[in-house]
């Protein structure tokens, strides 16, 4: 088998699940529950909370545990929408967003907010220019996200901060879910951002599991309401073995993570160098600074991208169309549309997401399996 | 750089006279105490400084335990070099590329124990200040107030050069002004009530009062937690539990409500009194402000300090609240102290308190009661233990949870 759906999810680490176990068997206890049993699972989610916010530089109380990256986009842009809609309903996002963030502005605009989503050039990045143009006296938010999840364009993270620096009263939203773990930091960590959306599964860690950073003295509505888990921003029992199993996952991912981003960086080149090679084929994601390690995304002219990926099923290859989270319904892909790629190529698209365990033989392979599905199809052209 | 060692200056001792020496020796076991992770490290106290070779150790941590410890006016870090002028020269120059930044002005501050050098303070800082000059053209000299002050010093085995000096603890060190209780209840204001104790060099012994099950385990580990934190000032500190309980319950049934809490802070400083003396200390303190809740008024104060003529030493008597939490953050005691256990004193606080007690009915209420009997049972089940610099309470499972992580 090989596993190139890393951006869908990722298959938990063997270790991280033992630490899931040990947690679940040895610190069930309600974390805040007054008795030792509870102080004991206290302690457990104080330490991960503290050990994912050294890793990622942070500070441990700007670290909020949440259950996956769909829960952070919701709760950060819906929770500042709440809690600022007295000085302002304007919101400023791309075309080319996660479905959690742009179903969630559009949520918004039914409740009255004005959403404004930035274009994207050719090869997929937004530009500050536009979002500055964008800024007006009633925007509240802007969110961006810092890799896309379809083609891996890096945005410019750096650019709109320093746009924003002049703009102290707008929050700054960061979807960084496939950003983390890809040697990234200093691409899209910047003092200007308010709050990053991190989600578990895209790093080894179980599923359900995510955390957003928030920054110091910044404010969110709880959508939430209850018990007052997480300083009362974010009620509901908290999930201590995913937690728990979320901070080795980080440890084991900032472990050596330029040399492993490096390795995936070789991988990626190796196949867009391969990609450029064949007729009919296009390709998205370029190899260079403004693109993720991880991410391959190319179209077979004529071939839907659904068809491709049942072909490389059927060699037990995993692959997938743009994003997983809506290539069931047949859409064509968000990204590619915005970039104004043709429809009829836009629906071919495909996605490679490579991560740490991918091999070299595995993309030899792969490319082999490429080549012969490519053939294949040539006969549709 | 590598760091050969770090300097200390001693703060207000330079001028006590002839208890030099034993200051000297009580700062030096302290620091010893507070260091005791960094076995390879060698000190040396000297008459007018201590001089701690890192014999390869790195010198952040230990500058970070330093900067605690009562007692010390300022440290520097410095580096040997051989007596050589041209390595002299060479190292104040790398020294300077560290820590100058454009538009920064310097001076040179020569200091010769050895008097046998071939250049005397003069020429070393004009050499020495040449030297930088050519290496830094256009940084401005400054004598008053300079940026960088790059400090010689000329002893026989060697030249120390230093630019960085941090400013310590002050205060004197802890256990030169003699022996004292402190009450320590677990709330904001004892710890730091014992901090400005320990500021002044006394050696503080914590007396807690617990009164299981109404009060938990937990309470008395951040009791104990908390004493850890002081240790950071200036070593090991002695940690008293007294049971409370049977007084609290026998109070409760035979005393009209309005005079619980009197007279249970009467049996406190009675047994916090009977310890002293069996400790040899001198005085008691505690963390009351005046005026801040029901048993702090001057009434009350006066009808509880009724048991006893030891003095009783208020470090926050008079500070806000806001100025306490201020403090209690500075030393780390905050977070732990707002962490919601229970209390001795708030579990049998009755709804009411009189906020002006008087000390006649005082006396009358507590007549009713066995109080020699009662003070011997909670003497006879003290418990004494030394917590260490560095003792954990509140974490007992952290190893485990750190090899899952």
């Amino acid at each position: 088998m090989i596993y190139f759906d890393n951006s869908a999810t990722t298959k938990v680490n063997d270790s991280v699940l033992k630490t899931y176990n040990a947690a679940s068997e040895e610190y069930f206890g309600n974390p805040s529950s007054l008795h030792k049993l509870g102080l004991k699972a206290y302690e457990l989610l104080e330490t991960s909370r503290k050990q994912i916010a050294n890793l990622m530089g942070f500070k441990q109380d700007e670290v909020v545990f949440t259950s996956g990256g769909t829960e952070g986009n919701n709760w950060i842009i819906k929770g500042t929408a709440f809690k600022k809609r007295e000085f302002g309903k304007h919101i400023i996002t791309t075309e080319i967003e996660h479905p959690s963030v742009l179903n969630t502005m559009h949520q918004l605009e039914q409740l009255g907010f004005e959403v404004t989503y930035l274009p994207v050039d050719k090869t997929g990045h937004i530009s500050a220019d536009d979002l500055k143009k964008a800024i007006r006296d009633d925007t509240i938010l802007v969110s961006t996200m810092a890799v896309n999840n379809e083609i891996g364009a890096i945005q410019p993270i750096h650019e709109i901060a320093n746009v924003l620096k002049d703009y102290p009263s707008i929050s700054y939203h960061v979807d960084s879910v496939q950003a983390i773990g890809k040697n990234l930091q200093n691409k899209f960590m910047d003092p200007r951002v308010d709050y990053y959306t991190f989600s578990g599964h895209k790093f080894h860690a179980p599923r359900g599991i995510g955390f957003i950073y928030m920054k110091e003295g910044k404010q969110l509505e709880p959508l939430m309401a209850g018990g007052g888990q997480e300083s009362n921003l974010r009620s509901g029992t908290e999930n201590t073995p995913a937690i728990a199993g979320m901070a080795k996952a980080i440890r084991l991912l900032k472990d050596k993570e330029a040399q492993k981003a490096d390795e995936m960086e070789q991988l990626k080149e190796k196949l867009v160098n391969h990609l450029k090679t064949l007729d009919n084929v296009h390709v998205f994601s370029e190899i260079g600074a403004n693109f993720a390690p991880h991410i391959i995304c190319f179209t077979i002219d004529g071939v839907r991208g659904e068809t491709i990926v049942h072909t490389f099923e059927e060699r037990d290859i995993y692959i997938s169309t743009t994003s997983a989270c809506s290539s069931k319904k047949g859409l064509e892909s968000g990204t590619l549309k915005a970039m104004n790629v043709q429809e009829k190529v836009a629906t071919s698209a495909v996605r490679v997401s490579l991560d740490e365990n991918n091999t070299e033989a595995e993309m030899d392979e792969f490319i082999k399996n490429l080549d012969e599905i490519h053939d294949h199809f040539q006969i549709l052209n | 750089m590598e760091y050969t060692e770090i300097m200390v200056r001693y703060g207000e001792l330079s001028t006590k006279g002839k208890n030099r020496k034993s200051f000297i020796d009580r700062l030096h076991g302290n620091v010893a105490k507070v260091l005791k992770d960094y076995p390879d490290l060698r000190m040396q106290p000297h008459r007018d400084r201590l001089h701690i070779n890192l014999n390869g150790v790195d010198a952040k941590p230990v500058m970070e335990k330093l900067k605690n410890v009562f007692g010390i006016q300022t440290f520097s870090l410095s580096v040997k070099v051989s007596r050589d002028f041209e390595d002299v020269k060479k190292k104040a120059i790398e020294m300077m590329h560290e820590a100058y930044k454009p538009g920064m002005s310097f001076k040179v501050g020569t200091k010769r124990s050895d008097h046998t050098y071939e250049l005397d303070t003069n020429q070393v800082n004009l050499q020495l200040g040449d030297a930088i000059c050519d290496a830094f053209p256009g940084i401005d000299v400054e004598m008053k107030k300079p940026d960088i002050k790059i400090s010689v010093e000329v002893r026989q085995d060697g030249i120390y050069l230093s630019y960085l000096t941090v400013k310590g603890a002050g205060g004197l060190p802890v256990g030169t002004a003699g022996k004292a209780m402190l009450m320590l209840s677990g709330g904001i204001d004892s710890p730091v009530a014992g901090y400005l104790a320990m500021k002044r060099g006394v050696d503080i012994e914590m007396v807690h009062f617990f009164s299981p099950p109404y009060t938990s385990e937990q309470a008395l580990n951040k009791a104990k937690e908390l004493t850890s934190k002081l240790t950071a000032f200036g070593g090991n500190i002695k940690f008293i539990e007294v049971p409370f309980a049977e007084i609290q319950e026998t109070i409760k049934a035979g005393v009209p409500e309005g005079y619980l809490m009197t007279i249970q802070r009467r049996f406190m400083l009675r047994l916090t009194d009977m310890i002293r003396e069996k400790e040899n200390g001198l005085a008691i303190f505690n963390g009351e402000a005046v005026g801040q809740v029901a048993s702090q008024t001057l009434e009350s104060m006066a009808a509880i300090n009724d048991v006893t003529t030891t003095p009783i030493l208020r470090p926050v008597a008079t500070m806000d609240k806001t100025e306490i939490i201020r403090l209690a953050e500075n030393i780390d005691t905050f977070n732990l102290s707002i962490q919601p256990f229970e209390d001795c004193c708030t579990v049998f606080a009755p709804p009411s308190p009189k906020t002006r007690p008087s000390i006649e009915k005082t006396r009358k209420f507590e007549s009713s009661l066995d109080i020699d009997g009662l003070l011997q049972r909670a003497m006879d089940g003290i418990k004494i233990t030394t917590i260490e610099h560095g003792d954990k309470f509140m974490e007992n499972d952290q190893e485990n949870i750190n090899s899952l992580l």
